[in-house]
């Protein structure tokens, strides 16, 4: 008994400063949104003096027109909303379809999508923009430094792993649900919206949490789509652009850091059960 | 008859936005990219103008630049490195947030978090801590006084460097495996571990012949998600490290901790040549899925030894 008391006590330490480890880039961002830029450079360790600072600095970012932070969090907002809308609704009409049509052609659109999945960005990133300026050359739809470019980029790259979780998910749904609905005369389209897509809300939950964790942290696609420093900026953009500019005013990097993260652990706080289950269930596909 | 047709009908309208998305964001792109590997393409020749075929050069060429092969092998090095510092670590994490700790709830929270934050903004952080926090904490304690010399910057060294990367890399990405560790824990039946208790096995015993055995599977997928992750590593090197600091390979200065997908974007881009970068990407590309095949195929068969 007392050996397993000590076992449980050494297990207490190991967690507890493991714990302070991973949260301590935290506090120090913190802590150093609250100094000045002198402060911070000098004594990034020291406790801030003043706590006010960090609304004075927040401020600051939220109007300095060079860092555009408010129109960055209006763009990663609409731009991540939109995507998200964009693939819930036609990722599930189409693996219900898939699900519930038997034929060859079918099944070779499902495999298609499951094996793009080992696809990695980086194969397609450069085409995709001289593919994208084509477009505009010859129908005049601009695609790139555009929110359509980048929602419909989104619904490209998220769509294989929705299709497959929500594929999964249909499968399991029995059918007589259906039949019942058809005998009653109800059309093929109002049974998905009325009976399926309602049964589909854990696989909605799902889907959006993966996407939306993914969309709104995400560096290269934007990079790449809407280019540095124009009007139409995500905030990892917004941050980068900023922190490369400047000559590393760690002060005012910082606190855009913090106000970068704040959303998400709110988000976080509010559904961490969701955001846990479905993050996982999408690693075990 | 009606029936089917309207069956019909809904399939392709159902069907329509993702095929449409699909075919523009990534069949076509996918298949000009493999194209383009194999021409002089660049961006002053957009729209096809001027557009040769010169067979492998591209890919010769890139095998034969030093900065090239240099990036292919610390990519590899470093995926192993952290796939093994990532899975260890939330392997520990895992044990830690489903034994009976008081505070486990909160402690699953803090492993967490990291992870729902950008690679690119959480490379900042860190270069902030390596580059002004760290010879802080040197200054103010004298045991660590190395630290404070700013010939000692972690970032300043190829090599600490790199585990600096690593470091990052693994506080990003563990609390996240350590969650399917948790899902696979949590299916492991109790009574074996009370059947083993009463035959006297202490816990390290426990855990190496009842809890590893029993989540094989696990392993296979959390190896091939580290795996695959570091492979593409680009948002943390960016704001990391961006490359540096410099060192010399084969007689060549070349960026110290540039990985394969920040050399492909680089050659692209910074280089200006376009056609190369994306031959670098067809290499990356067959590498990623030869090698995630060959560790998924390995671990499907110590899953079934076990």
């Amino acid at each position: 008994m007392n050996k397993k008391s000590n076992q449980n006590y050494i297990l207490e330490c190991i967690a507890a400063l493991l714990f302070l480890a991973f949260i301590f880039p935290f506090f120090i961002v913190l802590i150093n949104s609250a100094k000045g830029s002198f402060e911070v450079t000098q004594q990034p360790m020291k406790l801030p003096d003043d706590w006010s600072m960090i609304l004075k600095n927040m401020v600051s970012i939220w109007t300095n027109p060079n860092i555009q932070y408010q129109n960055s969090f209006i763009s990663s907002s609409l731009i991540t909303a939109i995507s998200l809308v964009v693939i819930v609704m036609f990722s599930s009409q189409a693996a219900w379809v898939l699900v519930r049509t038997k034929t060859r052609i079918s099944r070779f659109f499902f495999f298609i999508f499951v094996a793009a999945m080992v696809i990695p960005f980086q194969i397609v990133m450069f085409p995709l923009l001289s593919w994208f300026r084509m477009i505009y050359t010859v129908t005049g739809i601009r695609l790139l430094r555009t929110y359509q470019g980048m929602i419909l980029a989104y619904l490209g790259f998220g769509l294989s792993l929705s299709i497959f979780m929500y594929h999964g998910f249909i499968k399991s749904i029995p059918l007589e649900l259906e039949e019942a609905a058809t005998i009653d005369g109800c059309s093929k389209a109002r049974i998905f919206f009325t009976i399926i897509s309602p049964i589909l809300k854990p696989i909605h939950a799902t889907v959006v949490v993966l996407n939306g964790i993914w969309i709104w942290n995400d560096y290269l696609l934007p990079l790449l789509i809407l280019g540095k420093g124009n009007r139409v900026q995500t905030i990892p953009l917004a941050v980068a652009n900023f922190a490369g500019a400047y000559v590393k005013q760690w002060d005012l990097i910082l606190t855009a850091i913090l106000m970068a993260m704040i959303p998400i652990i709110i988000f976080f706080l509010l559904a961490q059960k969701h955001i846990i289950r479905g993050m996982v269930a999408g690693s075990i596909k | 008859m009606k029936r089917k047709q309207e069956t019909q009908l809904i399939f392709w309208i159902f069907l329509c936005p993702v095929l449409i998305a699909f075919l523009l964001v990534i069949v076509i792109p996918f298949f000009m990219g493999v194209f383009y590997s194999f021409t002089n393409w660049s961006s002053s020749a957009r729209a096809g103008v001027s557009l040769q075929c010169i067979g492998l050069s591209n890919f010769t060429e890139s095998f034969e630049d030093p900065a090239f092969l240099y990036s292919f092998l610390l990519t590899l090095v470093y995926t192993v490195l952290n796939m093994i510092a990532i899975n260890l670590t939330a392997f520990i994490l895992a044990i830690i947030v489903t034994s009976k700790l008081r505070l486990r709830n909160l402690y699953r929270v803090g492993f967490f978090i990291p992870n729902l934050i950008g690679g690119l903004i959480l490379g900042y952080v860190w270069q902030f801590i390596f580059n002004n926090a760290v010879p802080a904490i040197g200054e103010s304690l004298p045991f660590l006084s190395a630290l404070a010399d700013p010939a000692n910057l972690i970032l300043s060294k190829r090599n600490s460097a790199l585990m600096a990367l690593v470091v990052v890399g693994t506080w990003q990405y563990a609390g996240y495996i350590m969650m399917i560790y948790v899902a696979a824990l949590e299916g492991v039946p109790e009574e074996l571990h009370e059947a083993a208790t009463i035959d006297g096995a202490n816990t390290f015993q426990r855990i190496r012949l009842i809890t590893i055995p029993m989540i094989a599977q696990a392993f296979t997928i959390t190896m091939f998600l580290t795996l695959v992750q570091s492979f593409k590593q680009f948002d943390v090197n960016v704001s990391l490290t961006a490359g540096g600091p410099s060192a010399m390979f084969m007689g060549q200065p070349i960026f110290g901790t540039e990985l394969l997908a920040l050399n492909i974007y680089q050659t692209a881009f910074t280089a200006n040549n376009l056609a190369e970068g994306q031959a670098r990407a067809v290499v990356f590309f067959i590498v990623l899925i030869i090698i995630s095949l060959a560790q998924v195929s390995a671990n499907k068969r110590k899953e079934i030894e076990l």
